[in-house]
């Protein structure tokens, strides 16, 4: 299944969820995705498709990969995309090449300012039916208080997420919300539903409350104060990171944390209406499922509650859910709200996409300019 | 081959482009990015849907790259760059459907960029047809009725829906017909000639498109023609961005008689009329569950469709599959693994070549084509038959674009398995793909 959402439904039939885009980027961190990529691509996957597919069609279609292992079969795939179109392919191909049977929800994209009830209904009854799916493959009966549970459970990590987030609107921030958030998208996507989410949590939201106290961040200096767009360069995680932090620039949001859920605007599971909260969550509560232009509300929110400097957009080839726009939203930024953007461009997953030199040179550019500005505007 | 007057005057709609519609009195324009959209709901509004399929090679791409990178399809840019030219002066509104994360991000793109156009977005569901997927669907379809009666300020009738319904079943019924003429003597109408009789549909109100199909039926069934040594392909993967008229003619002067495709498949969704009845929404609906076409952009386990594209191969009698997919259209690409597998599996042979709406030269799909093509006719001459696999995969274009993408399409274009058998890098003979006498 896809991380972050729904994945409360099988934890109540005590299945244990594989998530294949995690094996994408894990293989991709490793700098293991090269050699799966271009075996996917001898099967014919085409240059221009999703490298996150790719690679995961590379391991778990073939042999997996060396020091990691292959992931044994799963008894089920659940689809439950919520914005991405190419997901539906992936699985389909997971459950076509495995010969495993596929629940697909549908969830349909958020047209207006919310869902609508026939978008709600649509995808309860939806819902209804992967219960019942369950039921037959663990030969459970479903049981509601359960679900209840492990939605109270999930809610309370979900204010730890909101309290780490909200963290960052001190100078300096304690940790980055961007290449930081991204280790805790780990527990809340993953583990979300369990009492290990919520343990993680408090541990955390200590630990960044007495950063907070010290007046102590991530690095050193904070001096620039930025908001990120797009997923990150895995394979090349560490030297894109320090890129910035040689400039002492330090993420105070990001919108690829929210991919599995908006959790900073309130939003929280409820164990009274479990279902209902679920399809709200995958409807709504998510960066994927927003239009563009929700996604422009959320950055401009960022910026201004957060206090950035900047906007940087790293636009990756492969995710065009992310990417296909992007321009449009530096216009939108640089031009028309006045926030120094940048763009620069690679891949979450590919690193034949990745120039380092280049990226070099654009983020210091980038970061020598608002400098400049500031110097200037000090003077 | 004589030339047919109502291909001419579907060629010079096209040659006209969206501007005449722009300009009609009786019915302002509303524009449909493919692939399906349901046109009766417009057409009930008192609108003219036409078909927002890009631009072809007639825009230079002058502001668009600065929205959309080097890596998105043609169609999504220079639909755009239209806009951005003010090309779309007039055009009430615009919808988009979900089809694909870049059409998805074009709606928000246009929304922000043309502000007082109507844009619309429809989630056209992804799943099996049941009750509650119908429920959905019909009231996706009421929604956007709702959009328009605002934006309009008048009733959109459900009475109106069915007589759209009534009308649109025409041209669709004619597009039938002669998809399946060409099917059965593909040398008495060309696909050259067919893509054009189509498309103009896409500009058209649909009773003055029927007149045209109905004259070029008429003019086609008094046609005399004579059968060519050709093979018979089915093509596949160009259900959105359409390939540009030369690389259809490049197709069939290399040796292919066309028997199926997927040009302007939103336009001829339907496998029946979509039945007249009470409650024409819930019609449209339902029949845009049980009797749409099995494509890229959907998914359907009731339908799969690989197993479709077997079955409509089988059904022609066609020898090989061209997979045609658009230049970085993801839904196609993705599909193509799925699709090759299933051919391999079959023994249906199959060539990949990916177009690009903008392409103008086409000498090197052409010696792809009729190498193919003449590998194919040998092994029918030698008995062989429809055996072998893994045709390699050939790439009509790369545009390696302005925002620092390095150009990664490194696809193998050597046929593979079919070199050991015959022991070259193709045919054994080179012939010219030109009239020859009938096969028996
Ligand atoms: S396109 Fe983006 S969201 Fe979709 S599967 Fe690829 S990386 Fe994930
Ligand atoms: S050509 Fe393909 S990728 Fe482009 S808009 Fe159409 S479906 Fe989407």
């Amino acid at each position: 299944m896809i991380s972050g959402n729904c994945v409360e439904i099988l934890r109540a039939f005590d299945i244990e969820p594989a998530f294949p885009e995690v094996n994408a980027l894990q293989l991709a961190i490793r700098k293991q995705s090269l050699p799966l990529i271009l075996k996917a691509e001898e099967m014919g996957y085409s240059s221009d498709n999703c490298a996150y597919v790719k690679a995961d069609a590379g391991f778990t279609f073939g042999e997996g990969a060396p020091g990691v292992g292959k992931i044994p079969k799963p008894s089920l795939i659940v689809c439950n995309f919520v914005g991405c179109n190419v997901y539906i392919k992936w699985f389909e191909h997971c459950a076509e090449f495995l010969n495993v049977p596929l629940t697909m929800l549908d969830v349909p994209f958020v047209r207006g300012d919310r869902p609508t009830d026939g978008d709600v209904r649509y995808v309860v009854a939806q819902l209804k039916k992967l219960i019942s799916d369950c039921e037959k493959l663990t030969g459970k009966k479903f049981d509601i208080d359960r679900l209840r549970e492990i939605c109270r459970l999930s809610a309370k990590a979900e204010d730890g997420w909101q309290r780490c987030k909200d963290l960052c609107k001190n100078t300096p921030a304690p940790m980055d919300a961007y290449f930081d958030a991204i280790n805790l998208m780990g527990p809340i996507n993953v583990l979300r539903g369990t009492q290990d989410a919520v343990d993680f949590f408090d541990v955390a939201v200590k630990e960044y409350e007495g950063l907070v106290k010290d007046k102590k961040g991530p690095i050193p200096q904070e001096k620039f104060r930025m908001v990120v767009e797009g997923p990150p360069p895995y394979p090349f995680y560490r030297q894109f990171r320090d890129l910035f932090a040689s400039w002492g620039a330090v993420a105070v949001q990001s919108t690829y944390s929210t991919v599995g859920g908006i959790w900073e605007f309130g939003f929280r599971h409820d164990p009274k209406n479990p279902l209902e909260s679920i399809a709200q969550q995958m409807l709504m509560e998510n960066l994927c499922n927003r239009s563009l232009l929700d996604r422009y509300k959320q950055i401009r929110r960022y910026v201004e509650d957060w206090k950035a400097d900047a906007l940087v957009i790293h636009s990756v080839k492969s995710c065009r859910l992310f990417s296909a726009g992007q321009g449009d939203m530096r216009d939108y930024f640089a031009n028309e709200l006045g926030v120094p953007t940048l763009l620069v461009e690679s891949d979450l997953e590919d690193p034949r996409y990745y120039a380092q030199a280049m990226m070099k040179n654009r983020i210091d550019a980038f970061f020598e300019s608002l400098e400049h500005r500031r110097l200037m505007r000090r003077a | 081959m004589e030339t047919s007057p109502a291909v001419e005057q579907a060629r010079a709609v096209l040659a006209a482009g969206l501007a005449p519609a722009l300009k009609r009195s009786d019915a302002p324009a509303f524009g449909c990015f493919p692939v399906y959209s349901p046109f009766e709901l417009y057409r009930a509004a008192g609108l003219l849907p036409v078909g927002l399929m890009g631009a072809g090679g007639t825009v230079d791409i002058v502001h668009a790259d600065a929205r959309f990178q080097s890596f998105v399809c043609s169609i999504a840019k220079s639909s755009l760059e239209l806009g951005l030219q003010k090309r779309l002066a007039g055009m009430e509104g615009e919808v988009f459907h979900s089809i694909c994360d870049f059409a998805r991000n074009l709606a928000s793109v246009f929304r922000r960029n043309f502000p007082t156009m109507h844009i619309e977005y429809i989630h056209l569901p992804q799943n099996a047809p049941g009750p509650e997927i119908e429920d959905y669907l019909v009231s996706e379809f009421r929604r956007v009725m709702a959009g328009l009666e605002q934006r309009l300020g008048r009733r959109v009738e459900d009475a109106a829906v069915g007589a759209a319904i009534r009308e649109y079943n025409r041209p669709r019924r004619l597009m039938r017909e002669l998809y399946a003429m060409r099917a059965k003597e593909p040398e008495r109408i060309s696909s050259s000639e067919l893509f054009p009789l189509v498309r103009c549909g896409t500009l058209l109100p649909p009773d003055e498109h029927a007149r045209i199909l109905e004259a070029a039926k008429g003019e086609f069934a008094a046609r005399k023609a004579r059968r060519m040594d050709r093979v018979k392909v089915v093509v596949e993967g160009a259900f959105c961005e359409l390939p540009p008229q030369g690389l259809i003619e490049t197709l069939e002067g290399a040796g292919c008689y066309l028997v199926d495709d997927d040009f302007c498949a939103g336009w001829r969704w339907f496998s029946t009329d979509v039945p007249e009845g009470p409650d024409p929404v819930r019609q449209l609906a339902r029949a845009w569950l049980e009797r749409g076409r099995a494509t890229s952009t959907r998914y359907n386990p009731d339908k799969p469709r690989h197993k479709d594209l077997v079955r409509r191969v089988r059904e022609h009698g066609a020898q090989a599959v061209l997979f045609m997919p658009a230049k970085f259209c993801e839904p196609a690409l993705f599909d193509y693994v799925v699709y090759r597998r299933e051919l391999e599996k079959e023994n249906i042979p199959h060539l990949l070549v990916e177009f690009e709406e903008k392409m103008w030269t086409f000498e090197r799909t052409r010696g792809e084509v009729e190498t193919f093509v003449e590998s194919l006719l040998f092994d029918v001459r030698m008995g062989i038959g429809m055996g072998g696999t893994g045709w390699g995969t050939h790439s009509g274009t790369w545009t390696s674009g302005d925002t620092g993408w390095r150009n990664t399409e490194l696809q193998c274009t050597r046929p593979r398995a079919r070199r050991c058998r015959t022991g070259t890098t193709g045919s054994p003979r080179r012939r010219r793909a030109a009239p020859r006498p009938p096969t028996s």
